[in-house]
């Protein structure tokens, strides 16, 4: 059987997915994804029922179980600097980044 | 037997009686450690050493100095006649995969590594409050992506306490790891699809994914957030018990921990399971493996000793007066894998997406003028392999032209999965069992190295786990003996919804009954060694 995934779609993926890859990733990477889906494809051997629902969570949630929202309003974070302290690159208590890069509309 | 081999209860009697300190308890965990953990997990770890093979590493850090504060306070409280506490001097390990405030918090992955979390998660909070001891942060699998451990950045990677050629199982192989050891009475873990109860299995401890919802995720990384479970890990089901009373419950932290009551599970272990009806399904005395020629999927029987071992259990059930109903059908059982391999990957790159060398962890050292760029070297550099993977899957499934065609159906497979449990477990119902019987494993422990970097094989590893991650149901992995290379076996057993008690109840009974049984006297290999302690 053929793989699914070709070389440009993945490549495309990795693209989207923000990363970049070394060669010898690439080809494990491409490798297990196409048996992966070829494990995936098992599920196509199941007859579903049209009303199947898909489900989000394998317990359902009734009202009854279901804690109540917390109000909406806003809480100060009491230890602010230890969120900042985290900060890769800051100065002035602002987050540095490299510049975004922009495209003008014409 | 020192202080760190008695059981969390007993050392939380022992404290409040006095008759130990806290400080004492410490000690002793302290000492096994320095004994059978060697150097602990690192992200340049220079050539693993013979010396390396021989030790546990279940730990990626040690939090002494938080534990000796902790053991001070609970000394403290009991000199001044006050409560310390349930688990009042219990020590415990932390899978690194919870945030607790002012240690690191790495998730065993490199773009975290410089992380030091600024809070607590809800079920570690809960476990200080009841006055135990935080030893430390247990290895795992990168993110928890894993069942060996081995794709941890932080090497060595853990090694199974009973053979250490061996691997602990995985994610939780940590936490499993240090339980089996001694080196912790009690450690905290995640199940996802069997984290907690594969390594339990392979470690010869007790593990226990509850309810989905029944213990808050709150300060836990997140992987795949519809199946993530925080639970219990634990020599016995008595400790199980009280660990999980303590750290499950409602939390206004998390909108899905559910509003039910905990029940005192410490009461329900001594109830009687007389008249109890606990299923065999032929479902799960089947294994699904993929061919590694031909990359077909075959199925064959589970190897005989873990059959052998289910049916055991069962006999020791019936003369508990249980009755044992065969042939119970859980048809969709060997599709919990492929459903997972959807589900978990588009939920995972969802997760991962945050992770970009902004406001905390990993950023790149290269300068750079682009911003995207940054990202993507950022995340190039300090992801591993399984974590890309996942995310470079989680996109593929989920993108709009494969959407209906993967993920959609995986959703539809997923209640399917949950019918299966629903109509076994209906009161009124054909079958109207309390809890289904399974093997938790398809094997005993595997060989360090012999399934690493196959990532299809190794989450077959799962395949009998995972069915309940999908159906939210609890399930608990419970050691019943050893197989002919002296490695544990672990047995499931699985009920419905928020059903822990009676589980626990079971197993303790279990324990009851098999309790002058001599391999109970059998203790770990890492144990044993020569020079070992006191």
């Amino acid at each position: 059987m053929s793989d699914v995934i070709s070389e440009e779609t993945f490549n495309h993926l990795v693209d989207l997915a923000a990363l970049e890859l070394e060669q010898k990733e690439a080809r494990y990477l491409l490798t297990e994804m196409n048996k992966q889906i070829k494990a995936i494809q098992e599920l196509e051997r199941i007859p579903l029922d049209e009303k199947t629902p898909p489900a989000r969570h394998g317990v359902p949630y009734p009202a009854s179980i279901c804690p109540p929202l917390r109000e909406d309003r806003v809480d100060r974070y009491p230890q602010v600097e230890d969120l900042l302290g985290q900060v890769p690159v800051a100065e002035d208590r602002y987050i540095i980044v490299p510049d975004i890069p922009h495209t003008e509309l014409e | 037997m020192d202080l760190c081999d008695y059981p969390a209860y007993q050392l939380a009697g022992m404290v409040r009686q006095r008759e130990v300190s806290a400080n004492e308890v410490l000690d002793s965990a302290l000492k096994r450690i320095s004994f059978v953990d060697g150097r602990s997990g690192c992200i340049d770890p220079g050539d693993i050493t013979p010396e390396d093979k021989l030790k546990i590493h279940a730990f990626i850090t040690v939090t002494s100095d938080l534990a000796r504060t902790q053991a001070e306070a609970v000394d403290r409280k009991i000199a001044k006649g006050e409560d310390p506490g349930e688990l009042a001097g219990v020590p415990v390990s932390i899978k690194d995969i919870f945030c607790v405030r002012g240690t690191h918090s790495t998730a065993a992955s490199k773009i975290l590594a410089n992380f030091t979390s600024p809070y607590t998660a809800t079920s570690v909070s809960r476990l200080e409050e009841a006055g135990a001891l935080i030893l430390g942060k247990a290895n795992l699998d990168e993110f928890t992506y894993g069942s060996s451990n081995e794709s941890s950045a932080f090497q060595p990677s853990p090694r199974n306490p009973w053979n250490t050629n061996h691997v602990p199982g995985g994610s939780s192989g940590g936490s499993t790891a240090s339980v089996a050891a001694g080196e912790a009475a009690l450690s905290l873990g995640t199940d996802t699809a069997g984290s907690i109860r594969q390594p339990a299995a392979f470690c010869g401890v007790v593990g226990m994914k509850p309810t989905y919802g029944r213990v808050s995720r709150y300060g836990l990384i997140a992987f795949a957030s519809s199946l993530d479970c925080p639970g219990p890990v634990a020599r016995t089901a008595h400790d199980t018990a009280m660990m999980l009373k303590i750290i499950a419950g409602v939390d206004p932290h998390d909108s899905t921990a559910a509003n039910v009551p905990v029940e005192d599970y410490l009461l329900s272990l001594e109830r009687e399971i007389k008249g109890k009806r606990i299923g065999l399904s032929p479902d799960y005395f089947r294994i699904t493996f993929p061919d590694p020629i031909s990359g077909t999927f075959q199925q064959q029987p589970v190897p005989g000793e873990m059959e052998q071992a289910v049916r055991h259990s069962a006999e020791v059930f019936g003369r508990l007066g249980a009755q044992i109903i065969e042939d119970v059908p859980m048809p969709n059982t060997p599709y919990g894998i492929p459903a997972y391999f959807v589900i978990s990957r588009v939920e995972a790159a969802s997760n991962l997406h945050r992770y970009d060398g902004v406001k905390y962890g990993y950023r790149t050292p290269e300068k750079t003028d682009d911003l995207r760029h940054m990202y993507r070297r950022t995340r190039a550099e300090a992801f591993g392999l399984q974590p890309k993977l996942r995310i470079l899957m989680g996109m593929y499934v989920s993108a709009a032209q494969y959407s209906e065609q993967y993920y959609t159906r995986a959703l539809k497979v997923r209640s399917m999965i949950r019918q299966d449990f629903d109509a076994i477990f209906d009161p009124g119902g054909k079958y109207r069992l309390d809890a289904l019987l399974t093997p938790t494993t398809p094997t005993t422990a595997f060989r360090m190295d012999a399934l690493y970097g196959d990532s299809v094989l190794m989450q077959y590893a799962d395949q009998l786990t995972v069915p309940a991650n999908h159906a939210g149901v609890p399930g608990i992995s419970f050691p019943i003996g050893f197989d002919d290379q002296g490695l544990p076996i672990g047995v499931q057993l699985i009920g419905p919804d928020f059903s822990e008690g009676l589980l626990l109840n079971m197993v303790h009974a279990f324990e009851m009954e098999t309790k002058a049984d001599p391999w109970r006297q059998v203790r770990p290999t890492i144990i044993k060694l020569p020079g070992k302690q006191g």
